[in-house]
């Protein structure tokens, strides 16, 4: 039996899909109050920076991020092809690159908080 | 001729224009939509993580960024699209995951039922915690 890739790729977006739907639009609403004037207390800097600030949250956030965003790659690497772009490793290169640039930020960006 | 013929395979050619041609299609592309502002809006949340990590000034821009009127459209659709992104894939989820007690299965709406009943709960749960009201 070939040797397939697939399930290392598609394990996180299924794991991504379930994460995204039960969590996401919830966040994005805190931003959109945030947006229109209304930011929920846990936006404000010093409370949010101590959130972030715990290992548990960070890990939390860094697992969210990278979630959020292979998920939203695996299935853009699809609707491409439906599209009818053809040159699929291309773009599963360059969704998938940007997915991982995205967390390594993150990843980044929390270890200086 | 044979060989002619082998040698100038048919490619069909492949557009975009399916999409419309049944409904059923457009909710389908519209579903798939979602990953782009899902994945857009967490990479706007990145860049705020960077924002945070630079001190309150920075934060602050971030904020007065996310009260822009392109921000507020941008958070309306991508609120429009991640719900419909979650009530697709709870939908779904019965299919993915059947479940059989006994000699037999759960019902599908059960299944869907429990998720979109978990998924109130965490949100106003998130809601709650976060002091949106």
């Amino acid at each position: 039996m070939a040797i397939s890739n697939k399930p290392i790729v598609w394990g996180p977006f299924a794991a991504g899909g379930t994460l995204t739907a039960f969590l996401t639009p919830v966040l994005i609403l805190l931003t959109l109050l945030a947006a229109l004037g209304h930011a929920p207390d846990l936006l404000a800097h010093d409370r949010l920076h101590a959130f972030a600030g715990h290992w548990l949250a960070k890990v939390a956030i860094a697992g969210v991020v990278f979630l959020s965003l292979w998920s939203a790659a695996h299935r853009l690497r699809i609707t491409c092809y439906d599209l009818g772009i053809r040159a699929d490793t291309v773009v599963a290169s360059i969704v998938y690159a940007v997915a991982l640039a995205g967390t390594g930020a993150s990843v980044l960006y929390l270890t200086r908080i | 001729m044979a060989e002619e013929v082998s040698r100038k395979p048919y490619v069909r050619e492949m557009t975009s224009e399916w999409i419309f041609r049944h409904p059923r299609y457009l909710r389908y592309m519209t579903r798939e939509f979602s990953c782009l502002f899902i994945g857009g809006w967490t990479l706007l949340m990145v860049w705020g993580l960077k924002q945070l990590a630079e001190g309150p000034a920075a934060w602050a821009a971030f904020l007065d960024c996310l009260k822009s009127p392109a921000s507020i459209v941008f958070h309306v659709l991508a609120l429009a699209f991640a719900v419909y992104h979650s009530i697709t894939w709870f939908n779904l989820t019965p299919k993915a995951l059947p479940l059989q007690v006994g000699e037999e299965f759960v019902p599908d709406v059960a299944i869907s039922g429990a998720h979109f009943g978990a998924w109130a709960v965490l949100s106003l749960v998130v809601l709650y915690l976060a002091g949106a009201f």
